[in-house]
């Protein structure tokens, strides 16, 4: 491997020559990202306390059958998406109930989902661009009916979380209980599945379907490292998938590579942040008891 | 009535309520009540009442219908037949009247969780919307906190407590809305023997203070056995229930099991042998074998504990 030039390969990577101009032209992707984010960060809490990473993995696999099957078919990406991620959600819902059963039904249904839209872009086509953005992120090509999509979903997705965040987190966290309170636990349960489903949905347009745990799993995952107040946690899991996206869009913006890599790096390079404030304050004894309050 | 076991308990026992002497109001009344899951009869003709500070014991083999007994008075089971009123109407789903203690689980580290969110649960983690930060709300989580001793570690992740530390949070939160009747599964199931001990202290403390009925499910009567008013036990489809004094005897439990159980007492302790197999479940059971040699004597089905 004689033949790299280092010089180009770093301004392949990190290019930013006219970047004022490029900003504004990548305006809607920004959106994108940052709203892309506050979905991602609050969802993950749930994510997270209901134990469902692999879950949210096998849905972004439908979602990308959908989504290739809707370019496929001419019925649109953003359709083809919602549909595929919302089916998928549904069935690992209604058959999973069950930790065990869920992992198996998921790890039945995600290379099926694969291979579907593996299918689907094969048989398509059109401009190969377009099929690699489904699995790695195409965030350049957020225009504008896509970008007020992407935010109509959003809004749907924040509003229900928030209105049922309290029974919802009841359920996860002690769901026996919730039951005897007489919180719904079933319904909560498709609820959830419902809203994640369109979660992934937006964030496979945007990160692609390899990558989705990258801002639906990876920030609060980091957040839960360093607190267990249920306020802090969902604040700072947004505030870390938000720093991810825009952080890793305005890198992206000059280069010639995608910008998943830059997005996955920001949130991972957040996680072990995180692990290490976790490893040293566990080192030093402090837990929180005995009225040393940590975090508010 | 006769409290056997330590000496806390007889000094206590003036205090004790006493069903028999001063009829108290009731909290939970069933009658005829059968529960039957298909050819599976659980039990049949059950006839009991819970009186406001009363603590009763639920005992019976695996797959008496203990939990599932629990199970029809939180509403999310109903009677194959008989009636059974809290109150005095007709058990609902998700009365706030009611308590519920389940076994110590141990919370994973995936949910934003400390001591008193736990307890913030069971105060309004029913309601929707999001929880906005009230000073009513605190103090009363402080309060409830506070009366299970559990304030140190108010802040602490639930993911790092300890069982008993866990145990104690859960009782707090099921005082939460000010129950009447608090329902107990195992509630000290997989705790140390000291855990054990302080969980069901706190219990039997707050029911004499709220005056609360309490149905505490359990395989080992031992931790509780100078706590409780009465027994009810389950097995072989029926049901006996009276103090302990009347219900864990030899010719009681055999009739019971339509064969031969002995109850042993030493040392303040009840230890039922030779339980048969529950007809459904393979699991044998007793009532507490810490003892290995009593353990083996028993000799029915491996001395296995729940």
């Amino acid at each position: 491997m004689n033949g790299i030039d280092w010089a180009d390969l770093w301004s392949q990577i990190f290019n930013f020559s006219d970047y004022g101009d490029l900003i504004v032209l990548l305006q809607n992707s920004i959106i994108a990202g940052a709203v892309l984010g506050i979905v991602g960060g609050l969802i993950g809490v749930f994510v997270m306390s209901r134990d469902m990473a692999f879950a949210v993995h096998g849905i972004s696999e439908l979602s990308f059958a959908g989504a290739s099957a809707g370019l496929l078919f001419g019925i649109g990406v953003v359709e083809g998406s919602l549909i595929g991620s919302i089916v998928a959600a549904l069935i690992i819902g209604f058959l999973g109930a069950k930790s065990r059963d869920r992992n198996s039904i998921i790890a039945v249904l995600m290379p099926f989902g694969l291979g579907l839209g593996i299918l689907c872009l094969a048989l398509y086509p059109g401009r190969s661009a377009n099929k690699f953005g489904l699995l790695t992120g195409q965030i350049v090509a957020v225009d504008d009916p896509r970008l007020n999509s992407l935010i109509a979903i959003s809004i749907i997705v924040v509003v229900g979380l928030l209105v049922v965040w309290r029974p919802l987190t009841f359920a996860s966290v002690d769901a026996d209980v919730a039951a005897a309170r007489g919180v719904p636990v079933q319904t909560l349960s498709i609820v959830f599945m419902l809203l994640l489903g369109l979660a992934v949905a937006v964030s496979v347009q945007v990160v692609g379907s390899l990558l989705v745990l990258s801002i639906l799993v990876t920030p609060a995952a980091a957040a839960l490292r360093v607190s267990s107040s249920p306020i802090v946690v969902p604040l700072l899991s947004m505030l870390f998938a938000v720093l991810s996206l825009v952080g890793g869009i305005m890198l992206a913006l000059g280069g010639s590579v995608p910008i998943s890599p830059y997005v996955t790096t920001i949130s991972f390079a957040i996680y072990v942040v995180c692990r290490i404030i976790a490893a040293s304050r566990a080192r030093r004894g402090i837990s929180g008891r005995k009225l040393v309050a940590l975090d508010a | 009535m006769k409290i056997f076991g330590a000496k806390s308990a007889r000094a206590r026992a003036g205090a004790a309520p006493s069903p028999r002497n001063a009829p108290r109001h009731v909290v939970l009344r069933v009658r005829g009540g059968a529960l039957q899951f298909g050819e599976r009869r659980l039990w049949h003709d059950l006839d009991f009442d819970v009186r406001a500070g009363e603590f009763i014991a639920v005992l019976g083999a695996n797959g008496s219908g203990k939990s599932s007994l629990l199970k029809v008075i939180l509403g999310q089971q109903q009677l194959s037949a008989g009636t059974m009123a809290f109150e005095g109407s007709p058990v609902t789903r998700g009365n706030r009247r009611i308590g519920y203690i389940p076994q110590q689980k141990l919370a994973d580290e995936g949910a934003p969780l400390r001591g008193r969110d736990l307890v913030a649960l069971g105060v309004d983690g029913h309601r929707f919307g999001l929880p906005l930060p009230r000073a009513a709300r605190r103090r009363e989580v402080d309060d409830l906190l506070a009366s299970v001793g559990a304030s140190e570690y108010a802040n602490v992740a639930v993911s790092t407590l300890s069982g008993g530390e866990q145990q104690r949070l859960r009782v707090g939160q099921s005082l939460a809305g000010d129950p009447r009747l608090l329902l107990c599964d195992e509630p000290l199931l997989s705790l140390d023997l000291a855990h054990q001990r302080a969980v069901s202290e706190l219990i039997d403390t707050h029911r004499r203070q709220r005056d609360l009925g309490v149905l505490f499910v359990t395989h080992d009567i031992n931790p509780v056995l100078d706590m409780v008013d009465r027994v009810l036990y389950l097995a072989g489809g029926s049901f006996r229930i009276g103090t302990p004094d009347e219900v864990l005897r030899s010719e009681v439990l055999s009739e019971l099991y339509g064969s031969p159980v002995d109850v042993i007492r030493t040392r303040g302790r009840v230890i039922v042998v030779g339980v048969p197999d529950a007809s459904h479940g393979h699991d044998g059971h007793h009532h507490h074998d810490d003892d290995p040699i009593l353990n083996e004597q028993a000799g029915s089905g491996g001395g296995t504990r729940s």
